[in-house]
């Protein structure tokens, strides 16, 4: 009783004092990341002045002096319409359709965005770790969406679709078909070849070495040269092989090669302890292999394999240079249009390619650190 | 086969690219009917060049060259569009003709004379007479290259265009300094911004520039043009037929120039009664069977795709932004180059 009448016991617990402006809120933020010490100084105005320099221009050309609507050159000439003109983005918009599809025949681009749709399907089932059926997912997205693909886009009298040849493809549907059949590709048959590298046949091993060691020997455009230039003058008269498919078996055996040495760092890096535990449960090569290490092999890489399929992706306009009008010659090649001439056409049109790139390599990029991240949950303390 | 493959053998031993392209086995007759069996023509063509071969927006291309693969395909088949273009770039455009990949090359090629005779390769006919011109700005006050003494000329690096100059001036004694850059973009952007009193190229390429120019009006394309450039489509060298019909392709489109037949008359004139008309449209003697087409051939490829100055003036000429002056390009009877020969 006594004791609560104590004036010096206090009863309910002081309010904390907020913690010193200094270091806390914005200003804190600013202090702690741009300026916490000269060298940060030195940096954070240094790149301040850079970004003061560059960006201002930057967004000028994209946004406030650009050309958004127009039908012909006109529209984005300075003469014409009086003010300075940045991007024409109005060129952009009136050949969308020619960066998309190429010439494929506009009464059957239908099926190509049927296309994009089964592929966003299985993309989408195959990277959203929690989708239901993930197995199902892989089927479809390995077996399926590829059969269906070619049915679709290359088309049969017999299944009731006008056939349309592949001279006729263009624009991003070449690039992501040359990208997809890359990565998709590459990841199983890279998977082999690391595993047949690290094998104790002499004769896998050595095809295996051989292979991956002439492949990245040589360059890709080389190999790609190979394909569309060369290769007809040794087949005989008469026979020809298509002229998407010649560089897509290129990329494809390229990519394999480069994921080939990614996978195979993973799997030295397994510790040898997971090789023995595994043998001693008594399971087999493919079991062991299946189970045990290639999904801890493959964890250990995913940065590897992201850059990878990153650096294949942005390839891809490699096969501009053998004929293919992927999005970058279909771009080259209407920019020179005399209807579109005009001082900024040809830079909105790079701009526009580097923007696409950037969109697809930057999520990418994005996707894999949140998967490592997932994967690597058991490992946080 | 046995000698098929020896010759493969052989080429790949000397490691003679050369050799194995010129006895390319592909070299076969009857281009004609292999064509016809696969039911559409391949046209190796540019992958983008104003005036001469242009995607629109749908992906249709058009342009001279790629008028001229059409032209052929209406004489075959009486339909323009049976004909698949091959987008090829200059490395690798004979090969393709050569390996049989493409049974024509319409591609603005200079013809010349080791083309025509080391690789294996025909041009029968030049369907554009193309040459290095001169642009300055209207303010320079030049109105002939003769006048260009002391001048700075923006030029593209390592190409026939430096070496063309160099002749030129030194021919005419006259002092120059060259400005040269890598790509033809930056050349133009070059001179475009002051960098220099003269931009030189190929005549038709001057035009598709001074179009990009901010600045259109205040340029000028000065008269003399330095070199020659005559730019005609190929085909394999050996088969005859088919030169044949590239040939009288040309032909018969500037015959119909000459005759006054266009796209729009040409029902008319198949009525005419002058025996020239009457021998070019098939309605007397069968000039295309000689050829393995048809008697209404050249009525198909005016009909189809229009005389050689109706494709001038819609892709390179006037009735198009390039505005290309018919100059060498014209006929015979307006004193140019172009020079239809009779069909009888």
């Amino acid at each position: 009783m006594a004791v609560q009448s104590l004036s010096f016991i206090r009863t309910a617990p002081v309010e904390a004092t907020p913690p010193p402006t200094a270091v806390r809120g914005p200003v804190g933020w600013v202090r702690e990341n741009l300026f916490s010490s000269p060298l940060n100084i030195a940096l954070t105005l240094l790149v301040a002045f850079l970004l003061w320099i560059a960006l201002p221009p930057f967004l000028r050309f994209m946004i406030f002096d650009a050309v958004w609507t127009g039908s012909d050159r006109n529209a984005c000439r300075e003469d014409v319409i009086g003010r300075p003109v940045g991007a024409c983005w109005a060129f952009v918009w009136d050949r969308l359709s020619y960066f998309v599809y190429g010439s494929y025949p506009p009464a059957e681009r239908w099926r190509v965005d049927t296309f994009f749709a089964l592929l966003t399907v299985g993309a989408v089932w195959m990277l959203w770790l929690k989708a239901p059926r993930r197995g199902l997912g892989a089927a479809y997205f390995f077996i399926v969406f590829p059969v269906l693909s070619f049915l679709l886009l290359t088309g049969s009298e017999r299944i009731g679709l006008p056939e349309v040849p592949t001279a006729f493809w263009g624009g991003i549907l070449v690039t992501i078909i040359v990208s997809v059949v890359g990565i998709v590709l590459s990841l199983p048959f890279g998977v082999l070849l690391a595993l047949g590298r690290r094998s104790r046949l002499p004769v896998v091993r050595l095809a295996s070495v051989t292979f991956i060691e002439v492949v990245r020997g040589v360059p890709l455009i080389t190999v790609l040269i190979m394909a569309n230039t060369m290769l007809p003058l040794f087949l005989p008269a008469g026979m020809s092989v298509d002229r998407l498919l010649r560089p897509l078996v290129g990329v494809a055996l390229f990519a394999s090669a480069y994921m080939a040495e990614v996978i195979r760092g993973g799997l030295q890096a397994v510790p040898k302890g997971q090789y023995e535990g595994a043998m001693s449960l008594g399971l087999g090569y493919w079991r062991m292999m299946y189970f045990i290490v290639l999904p801890q092999a493959l964890r250990i890489v995913i940065p590897g394999i992201v850059n990878t399929f990153i650096g294949l992706f942005k390839d891809t306009t490699l096969v501009s240079i053998v004929g293919l009008l992927d999005l970058v010659r279909t771009i080259e090649a209407s920019r020179v249009d005399p209807v579109w001439a005009a001082p900024t056409v040809s830079m909105t049109g790079y701009a526009f390619a580097g923007l696409f790139y950037f969109v697809f390599c930057y999520g990418m990029s994005r996707y894999s650190l949140m998967v490592e991240r997932r994967l690597a949950a058991g490992q946080r303390r | 086969m046995k000698s098929r493959m020896t010759q493969i053998a052989l080429a790949l031993g000397a490691g003679l690219v050369g050799a194995a392209l010129a006895t390319s086995p592909a070299a076969a007759q009857a281009t004609l009917a292999n064509v016809k069996q696969k039911g559409f023509l391949q046209c190796g063509s540019n992958p983008g060049l104003a005036g001469f071969g242009v995607p629109n927006a749908q992906g249709e291309w058009s342009g001279l060259d790629v008028d001229f693969c059409r032209a052929i395909a209406a004489a075959i088949f009486n339909d323009p569009t049976k004909v698949r273009f091959i987008p090829l770039s200059a490395k690798d455009r004979f090969t393709a003709l050569q390996s049989g990949e493409i049974d024509v090359l319409a591609r603005n090629s200079t013809m010349t004379m080791s083309r025509d005779t080391q690789l294996g390769l025909d041009f029968p006919v030049v369907n554009y007479y193309d040459g290095q011109g001169f642009m300055v700005r209207k303010k320079l006050g030049v109105a002939s290259a003769k006048e260009l003494n002391g001048a700075s000329i923006c030029t593209q690096q390592g190409t026939t265009t430096e070496l063309n100059l160099a002749d030129f001036f030194r021919g005419n004694n006259l002092k120059y300094e060259v400005v040269a850059f890598a790509t033809a973009d930056e050349t133009f952007k070059a001179y475009d911004t002051g960098r220099c009193d003269a931009f030189t190229t190929d005549a038709s390429g001057l035009y598709a520039q001074r179009l990009i120019s901010a600045t259109p009006d205040d340029h000028l394309v000065l008269p003399e043009i330095i070199s020659k450039e005559p730019l005609g489509p190929s085909v394999r060298h050996g088969d005859n037929q088919w030169a044949d019909i590239v040939r009288w392709v040309h032909n018969a489109m500037l015959n119909a120039e000459e005759y006054k037949v266009t796209k729009a008359n040409v029902d008319e004139m198949m009525k005419s009664p002058n025996p020239e008309i009457k021998r070019l449209l098939g309605a007397e003697g069968s000039f295309g069977e000689a050829i393995g087409l048809t008697k209404d051939w050249a009525y198909r490829i005016v009909k189809h795709v229009g005389n050689y100055g109706e494709v001038f003036d819609r892709n390179v000429g006037e009735g198009s932004p390039l505005k290309i002056k018919r100059g060498v390009n014209a006929l015979w009877t307006q004193g140019g180059l172009q020079y239809g020969i009779p069909i009888r």
